[in-house]
Parts: C-alpha cells; sequence; structure tokens
C-alpha cells in the first residue's frame, strides 16, 4: 500500500497511523514535521510544482517499498498557508521488523527535502520571505 | 515550449507560466536562461544569476546544460525547499 497526497488540509495522524498498523506489519514508524515558531516567524507557505511534486513523492515511495520490503507507506505535504504548530508533512512507514521501517522514514524525509519540488516561504507578520535551501538537507540526502 | 515560474522566480518575472518560442541558437537550459534576461525587466530581475536557478524538463529534474531537444514543457525555479 503507497499512499501519496499533497493537499491543503489538515493532517490527521491517528487514522493516518492507524492505515499503516493495519498493514499487519511488526513495525511501524512516522515523522511529523511541523511550523516552527521563533525568529519571529508566524506562519509558512507551500508551493508546489502540480504533477511533478506527486510524480516525485510516488517515486520516493516505490524506492523505499522496494529497498525496505515496506508493507506500508505513508507520504502527505501540506501546501498552501501553515501557522505555527501547524503539520506541514507526515510520513509512515510499515515493514517486519524496526530497522526497516526506521530506516524508510529516515530515508523518505531526507530525501523529499530535496528530490521533490516544493518551495517554502517563511512570514513574519506581513512580511514574507522565501527560504533558501540548505547545504545540510543535500549532505543528508546524499548519504542514503 | 511552455515554460513554467514558481517561488520568487514566477514573482520577479510576474506570471507563473508563458508560451515561447526562443531562436535555434537557443540549444540548452543556460542558453534559454540567458536568452529569457533578454524579454523584460523582470525576466532581466530573475534570471540575472543562473547559479540562483534549477530546473525541470517535461517534469523531470535537469541540469541547466541539457540540450532543450524535443522539450515541451521547461520550469525554471529556485532550489527545493519542502518538508
Amino acid at each position: 500500500m503507497i499512499r501519496v497526497s499533497i493537499d491543503p488540509a489538515p493532517i490527521e495522524l491517528a487514522l493516518e497511523l492507524a492505515a499503516l498498523e493495519e498493514r499487519g506489519a511488526g513495525g511501524v514508524a512516522s515523522f511529523t514535521g511541523v511550523v516552527r515558531g521563533g525568529d519571529g516567524i508566524t506562519a509558512l507557505e507551500l508551493e508546489h510544482y502540480p504533477g511533478m511534486t506527486e510524480d516525485a513523492l510516488c517515486t520516493l515511495a516505490e524506492q523505499a517499498m522496494d529497498r525496505w520490503s515496506l508493507l506500508g507507506v505513508t507520504v502527505l505535504h501540506r501546501v498552501g498557508r501553515m501557522e505555527v504548530g501547524e503539520r506541514i508533512v507526515f510520513i509512515g512507514t510499515a515493514a517486519a521488523h524496526r530497522r526497516e521501517a526506521l530506516a524508510a522514514c529516515a530515508y523518505l524525509i531526507d530525501r523529499l527535502k530535496t528530490d521533490a519540488p516544493f518551495w517554502k516561504r517563511e512570514w513574519r507578520g506581513e512580511a514574507a520571505s522565501w527560504v533558501e535551501a540548505r547545504e545540510s538537507d543535500a549532505e543528508a540526502a546524499s548519504r542514503w | 515550449m511552455e515554460l513554467l515560474y514558481f517561488a520568487w522566480v514566477r514573482e520577479a518575472v510576474g506570471v507563473g507560466q508563458e508560451r515561447v518560442d526562443p531562436p535555434e541558437a537557443v540549444y540548452n537550459v543556460a542558453d534559454l536562461i540567458c536568452w529569457l534576461a533578454g524579454q523584460s525587466p523582470g525576466h532581466a530581475a530573475a534570471f540575472a544569476d543562473p547559479t540562483k536557478l534549477r530546473a525541470a524538463i517535461d517534469q523531470r529534474f535537469v541540469s541547466l546544460d541539457t540540450p532543450l531537444h524535443g522539450a515541451k514543457e521547461v520550469a525554471l525555479f529556485p532550489p527545493v525547499t519542502g518538508g
């Protein structure tokens, strides 16, 4: 089972985890990315490339599925505006054992940051600025 | 050829999408960026520094030295910052 979704709607964590647990796998791992406050940030806005972004996420999910013989993969990424504390991204993986589930989960979030076309804008009240790509993200992706 | 722009590239150009028919001499993506920079002040601002840009041809990431041969859709954008 592969579930990929790019959507403005909020991420329903319990539902997504329950769906993965229903796969009957021994281990379910997950990562949730949340809008961080601090540095005056009041909201984030995410833009994507309709068509290409979905394809990129599906390709990553299929790669993880094959590499770690997963029983389930869920990759959800929101777009549009999100306030501080709201969920931006959710990665869930179900595998027979914890090692595969945890490794696949880390792989997916690392690679998503460099292989899927999204662009993040930070809002500080009325002022907005586009986020610059980080070298550390490129390095994290290359270790896989 | 359909062009798509994202993030601050779109804002600088002023549109997110446009159809163009570049001259024969425009062989690869880097040439396209140089040619686009001459199209308007907004284009000049967006395409002044190619090192700040990334590209996709027909929804596949490509390097800027990739030939445009047969490309239907070319996207130009800043490095991605998702997740």
